[in-house]
């Protein structure tokens, strides 16, 4: 009768029964709707243990790889711990260095603690040591680096971003958790063509994925769209025309709302000009981040562009509107 | 006799189903107000949760979820009118899909036995 660990609690799982059975039996009430594994309601994660191969039918594979499952058709052959993610440790690192990439943009190198395993794309919560104020910063590193690097763009009265532009100096330690986020590459279908959309500092989690997508060999067409207001809030120009030059798949487009348009880039609205301009996207893998609106209406407009929902990486920068010091 | 879900070829068939569907339902501006959800993506799952049963797959909903799963949207307004149109949908992403008309059928007539309960009435 395998045990099924949960919050500090043990339960056991009778014969046949599914871990949703299992809990509700026990009084744990996971939200589910279905029960038979279509409606994805009561998606879990194995924090230990395989889930069932039936568990994870139909899910994203972004998920598999973090080993969600669903609890309603998943009837355990083994122990497992399960969570609703998983509780990393707090990490404390020195800032290696800070650069300016444009006149509101940064970027942090951090030390990589040494069991550190991430997967480029996904972001950390910085601790701000003194007050505990935490932040969600995307990882542009990719593992082999040799450090973590993130970009981070100054926001008016913004308490973290200002105080790693003016207060953080080189040397400090600061902490963080992490990493998490399901918006990152797996290798396979090597010759899918991909989207990867950023508005702002969207482009941090883009870089990073991009990276690893050249790393794995990936050899379909690599659209890389970075949008800002105006040229001026582009950054990492340069290196990405170098990119793009030493790898004939991938195309970087630059683009902006209004003003000067760069060279090789676009003017318009970022939600409309990935379909415009490459047409059908059926087929095609997506990866979009940065600002919530204009990501949420990517996101509609790739899946009507014929992207299938399963192939949609979304990460938007949520933030809320007040918040409490 | 076996189920209309196991005719199409089961879960992955209802997958392929789920996008078209969903990409009908949000280009349909009469009814695409019930379904532009914050999330996307759960909202693209619940559909599936919707396809799994008019086709007869696995599924424990009963004729009370379907009243209270839909209540909130009765209060948006939801007639017989937008419930025409969502058995048009399904129609037709049968239809693209090469179901043969006999099992179209059976599926809206499953469809269809909810209606009272979906429109909360
Ligand atoms: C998953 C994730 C990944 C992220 N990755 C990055 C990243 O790689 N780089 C990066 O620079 N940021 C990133 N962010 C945003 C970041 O977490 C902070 O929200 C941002 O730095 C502002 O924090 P703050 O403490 O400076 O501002 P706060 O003190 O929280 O906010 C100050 C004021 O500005 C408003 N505000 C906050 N953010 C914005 C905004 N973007 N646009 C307009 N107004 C805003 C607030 O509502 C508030 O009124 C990410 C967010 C998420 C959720
Ligand atoms: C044809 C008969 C219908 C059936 C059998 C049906 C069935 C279902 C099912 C099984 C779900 C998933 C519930 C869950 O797992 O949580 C669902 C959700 C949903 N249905 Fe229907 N439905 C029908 C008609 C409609 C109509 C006419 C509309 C609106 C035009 C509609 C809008 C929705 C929406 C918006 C959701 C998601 C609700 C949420 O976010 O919780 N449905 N439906």
């Amino acid at each position: 009768m395998p045990t099924i660990h949960f919050e500090g609690n043990d339960f056991f799982c009778a014969e046949d029964e599914s871990i949703l059975e299992c809990m509700t039996r026990h009084g744990v009430m996971i939200p589910s709707s279905c029960q038979s594994g279509a409606c994805q309601t009561c998606m879990i994660r194995a924090i230990e243990g395989t889930p069932t191969p039936e568990s994870q039918q139909g899910l994203k594979d972004t998920m598999k790889a973090q080993n969600y499952f669903l609890a309603c058709v998943c009837k355990p052959t083994e122990d497992m711990t399960i969570g609703l993610s998983v509780i990393s440790p707090r990490q404390t690192v020195k800032l290696l260095s800070r650069d300016v990439l444009n006149e509101s943009v940064i970027r942090l190198r951090l030390e990589e603690p040494e069991d550190f395993s991430y997967k480029a794309g996904q972001f950390i919560n910085l601790v701000r040591p003194y007050d505990e104020l935490t932040r969600s910063y995307s990882l542009a590193s990719i593992p082999g680096d040799g450090f973590l690097e993130l970009q981070v763009k100054r926001v008016a009265d913004g308490q973290m971003s200002n105080w790693l532009f003016d207060g953080l100096t080189v040397g400090e330690e600061i902490q963080f958790f992490g990493p998490a986020g399901d918006c990152f590459y797996i290798p396979g279908a090597a010759e899918q063509p991909l989207l990867l959309v950023g508005t702002g500092t969207g482009l941090a989690p883009l870089y990073g994925i991009l990276r690893h997508v050249l790393a794995e060999g990936h050899t379909g067409p690599v659209h890389l769209f970075h949008a800002s207001l105006a040229a001026a809030g582009l950054y990492l120009e340069e290196e990405l025309r170098r990119l793009a030059e030493q790898h004939e798949q991938l195309r970087y487009i630059p683009c902006v709302l209004h003003g000067d348009v760069p060279e090789g880039g676009q003017q318009g609205h970022i939600a409309d000009l990935p379909a415009s301009m490459l047409g059908s996207l059926s087929g095609y893998r997506a990866f979009l981040c940065g600002d919530p609106p204009i990501v949420n209406a990517l996101r509609q407009k790739c899946f009507m562009g014929g992207v299938a929902m399963q192939d949609i990486h979304a990460d938007p920068f949520v933030f809320s509107p007040t918040q409490e010091n | 006799m076996s189920t209309v879900y196991e005719q199409l070829g089961g879960e992955a068939a209802i997958n392929a189903a789920v996008d078209i569907f969903y990409r009908k339902v949000l280009a349909d501006h009469y009814v695409n107000r019930f379904f532009e959800g914050v999330d996307m993506e759960k909202q693209a799952a619940k559909q599936k949760g919707f396809l799994t049963m008019v086709t007869g797959g696995p599924n424990n909903y009963t004729g009370k979820d379907m009243r209270e799963g839909h209540k909130h949207l009765v209060k948006m307004g939801l007639n017989d009118a937008h419930f025409d149109h969502i058995l048009c949908h399904l129609r037709s992403t049968l239809a693209e899909l090469g179901v043969a008309q006999d099992l179209i059928d059976t599926v809206i007539s499953v469809a269809e036995s909810t209606r009272d309960d979906v429109l909360d009435r």
